[in-house]
């Protein structure tokens, strides 16, 4: 008997191999878990990441051209854009046709407003045209070419037919072309002309004023947190409080206190051509630029900087530095060498917290921040709520998403995730 | 049983809250003093009249992006919507909102006149119904303009006579305009010349001349509030701000009414309501829209009346007890030079336009 377990592979008390009884009561258990968070995941994957997935997806669909203009995307394939030609007669009959299906159903205007975003006019052209086409018989009124022309001179411009031809496909690259200040045009890609580049430019804007606000966040918040660790549980408490303070006032109530305090006429210039440091006729600009922004800003978040300092200071114990102390070491050393590393992971938490906050603020920014200190998220903002072009304002947001991912991999890197402690 | 009971309960409730629910609608517009001025003049007559209960939601500045998520959700829960008509030719383009057919869904004027012609010009989109004219305008601080008050809109543009900041709205539309007619162009041919790239670059250099003496706004309590503070010495906003801060609030402020720009607020009624709710909405626009209605706003709100047949109608301010026609834009002294926003233009060049603006304005 010994020598048949020596052997064989070990067996469970009713006779099954061991190692599968044991994955068996293990998967169970797994289950059991998997059941219990179930409710949250499915929560999160249909009003989280199935509403975001769609959204994003529009930076890329284009349905809406081949889907109004069925025949003429078709027909209009065979023609040589580069000819400088108009498109033959057939293209204006199959065009008719579609238009007139399209006006019965009054989708016209919106293929209109969606090519409008491509080539200005587009918007006017098509509501006009609409009006006039209902009036024409896609059969009977043939040859279409010239009435058409006649309807609205645009239908005799070759570079309304380049643009429909571009957008024809059921997908396209175009949005987040003109994300990134360039276009499609029918001889592939081109910059934007100069006087109308703007979003790089915002996107590198962004990053620099978030990571100069985490900054400056780390440098108030870091002997906040300290004192808050290191003080009487009482007035630690009454301290955290204080900090807390600003999340129960309204954010637009915070960012309109700065307006009072920091506009020409407001409270600090007051104060300081008062005390006679600054002259009256020259009084400082602090709101309205780049500076207002990263005030009104590192105020609002420096709560989510300093409680996860806080929490990762709370366990460090004192007696490190005073071992430290004892062995030697000046204040200084002991803190850098012994204190510091010990808070870094809840540096990190608080980072990472601050800076993907503020990569997406547009409240402040669009109240203070002037001309020079708005952000990315405030042309999503136009894009969405005024424009419309939701498809451009996915490709922004998916393009910020990436850059968000990369840098918390680059993170990851150089200062490893596991390092990062919320408590 | 209980359970049976309980839930049996719970339908019936359920049941009778829906019906109730049914004379209830939501009302969208903009909050604040001008929801005010329309639950006065409109809402509470209404409700008094046929008892429906009206919920007001305060979400115009959204409402064209809102209504197109909730028309793609399938699920559309406002009724009326107050919009800007530039936003209601959006949402007309967009197929978001009802068509409206003037004369049979409106109310004729009290001497027969078809609510058409009564409301003329102002029909700008087949799915729009009036409501008020509002202007863009000047305000100006009385006692930091100096000896003589501005009397043109180039006053804006003239920073030796003028110094000191002005506010102007963070968009370039009516600033392009402004700056063109200050720069020579001639009222009629300004929307020609901006059709044009030269002439974009052209109002932008007029821009330029000002553009570190500007502050840039967002919100239409902006421009008041800065002159409040003293922080600017003239800035443009909406008329109706510009009432509240000098009547009501008794602040040093002039109106410059040169070159005002006249817009229309008016009331879209979402596509795709279920037949009961859209006959109560265009019940109550045909109320809400009538020349006595139209009339009784102004004395809550210094906006203009959209119907020619109410403005003989406007009386006093409710609290304020002023007369309210010397405040109106459309009044003649102060209509002497006015400019209508071109909306076919501007749905054409807003988005190129804008680009072009935001850009110059981050250089």
């Amino acid at each position: 008997m010994s020598d048949s377990t020596a052997n064989g592979p070990v067996l469970a008390a009713d006779g099954t191999p061991l190692k599968r009884s044991l994955s068996r009561a293990m998967r169970r258990q797994k289950m059991r878990a998997f059941m219990l968070v179930a409710p949250l995941l499915i929560f999160v994957l249909l009003t989280f990441i199935y509403p975001i997935g769609v959204m994003l997806s529009r930076s890329v669909q284009n349905d809406i051209v081949p889907e109004t203009l069925p025949e003429t995307v078709r027909v209009l394939g065979a023609w040589d854009a580069s000819s400088g030609e108009l498109p033959a007669e057939a293209v204006y009959a199959a065009f008719t046709r579609d238009m007139s299906v399209a006006i019965a159903a009054k989708r016209h205007t919106r293929l209109g407003s969606r090519l409008n975003y491509e080539k200005t006019g587009f918007s006017s052209m098509f509501r006009q045209s609409g009006r006039k086409m209902k009036k024409l018989d896609p059969v009977a009124d043939a040859p279409f070419k010239d009435k058409l022309i006649k309807i609205h001179k645009g239908w005799g411009d070759v570079e309304t037919w380049k643009t429909l031809q571009t957008y024809s496909g059921l997908y396209t690259s175009g949005y987040f072309l003109n994300a990134v200040d360039a276009r499609m045009t029918p001889e592939g890609m081109a910059w934007q002309p100069e006087d109308k580049q703007i979003l790089l430019k915002l996107f590198g804007r962004t990053l620099v004023m978030s990571l100069i606000i985490t900054g400056s966040c780390i440098l108030l918040g870091y002997p906040i947190a300290w004192l808050l660790a290191n003080v009487s549980p009482r007035n630690a408490n009454l301290l955290l409080i204080l900090v807390l303070l600003p999340f129960w006032t309204s954010l637009l109530v915070r960012t309109s206190a700065w307006k009072v305090m920091l506009q020409q006429n407001g409270v600090i210039n007051e104060v300081l051509v008062w005390i006679g440091l600054v002259p009256d006729g020259d009084r400082m600009i602090l709101i309205n630029n780049e500076f207002g922004t990263i005030v009104a800003m590192t105020h609002i978040l420096l709560p989510f900087m300093i409680l996860p300092m806080y929490s990762v200071m709370q366990t460090i114990p004192p007696v490190y530095l005073r071992a430290a102390k004892s062995m030697g070491a000046t204040n200084w050393t002991a803190f850098w060498r012994v204190y510091f590393p010990q808070s870094i992971p809840g540096i990190g938490a608080g980072s990472i917290l601050v800076f993907i906050l503020s990569i997406g603020y547009y409240i402040t920014p669009e109240i203070v921040g002037g001309t020079k200190g708005v952000f990315i998220s405030n042309r999503i903002a136009y894009h969405i709520s005024s424009s419309l072009n939701w498809g451009l304002a996915a490709a922004l947001g998916t393009i910020l998403l990436i850059v968000v991912l990369a840098l918390y991999w680059a993170y990851d890197r150089i200062v490893g995730i596991d390092n990062v402690k919320l408590g | 049983m209980t359970l049976t009971k309980l839930l049996t309960a719970t339908t019936a409730l359920t049941l009778v809250a829906s019906v109730a629910a049914a004379e209830e609608m939501t009302i969208v517009s903009w909050g604040g003093a001008y929801t005010a001025s329309q639950k006065g003049a409109y809402h509470d007559p209404y409700s008094e009249k046929t008892g429906v209960t009206i919920i007001n939601d305060d979400s115009s500045a959204e409402a064209v992006a809102k209504l197109r998520a909730m028309s793609e959700a399938g699920n559309v829960t406002w009724d009326v919507v107050d919009v800007v008509a530039a936003d209601a030719i959006r949402l007309c383009d967009e197929g978001l909102a009802l068509e409206i057919d003037a004369d049979t869904m409106l109310a004729d004027a009290p001497d027969g006149t078809k609510a058409s012609e009564d409301f003329g010009d102002l029909l700008v989109s087949d799915c729009f119904i009036p409501q008020i004219v509002y202007s863009t305008t000047f305000g100006y601080r009385t006692d930091l303009v100096g000896d003589t008050a501005p009397t043109t809109v180039c006053a804006v543009f003239d920073t030796e006579a003028y110094p000191g900041k002005r506010s102007l709205e963070k968009r370039p539309i009516n600033n392009m305009e402004w700056a063109l007619l200050c720069d020579g162009v001639a009222k009629d041919a300004v929307y020609d010349v901006l059709a044009t790239e030269e002439g974009q670059q052209q109002a932008l250099d007029k821009l330029a001349t000002i553009k570190d003496d500007v502050i840039w706004w967002s919100a239409g309590a902006d421009t008041p509030q800065l002159l409040a503070d003293g922080e600017v010495v003239m800035g443009s906003t909406y008329n109706g701000r510009l009432f509240a801060a000098i009547e009501e609030q008794k602040q040093p402020i002039g109106m410059l009414w040169d070159a005002q720009v006249f817009d229309l607020d008016g009331w879209i009624i979402p596509a795709g309501l279920s037949d009961e709710r859209k006959a109560r909405a265009l019940d109550y626009i045909m109320f809400a829209t009538d020349t006595q209605r139209l009339a009784d706003q102004a004395q809550f709100i210094s906006y203009g009346p959209a119907r020619k047949s109410s403005a003989p109608l406007v009386g006093k301010h409710k609290t304020l007890g002023i007369d309210m026609a010397p405040h109106m834009p459309t009044d003649p002294n102060n209509a002497k030079n006015t400019f209508l926003y071109n909306y076919e233009f501007w749905a054409d060049y807003r988005d190129d336009i804008d680009a072009k603006f935001q850009a110059w304005l981050a250089k």
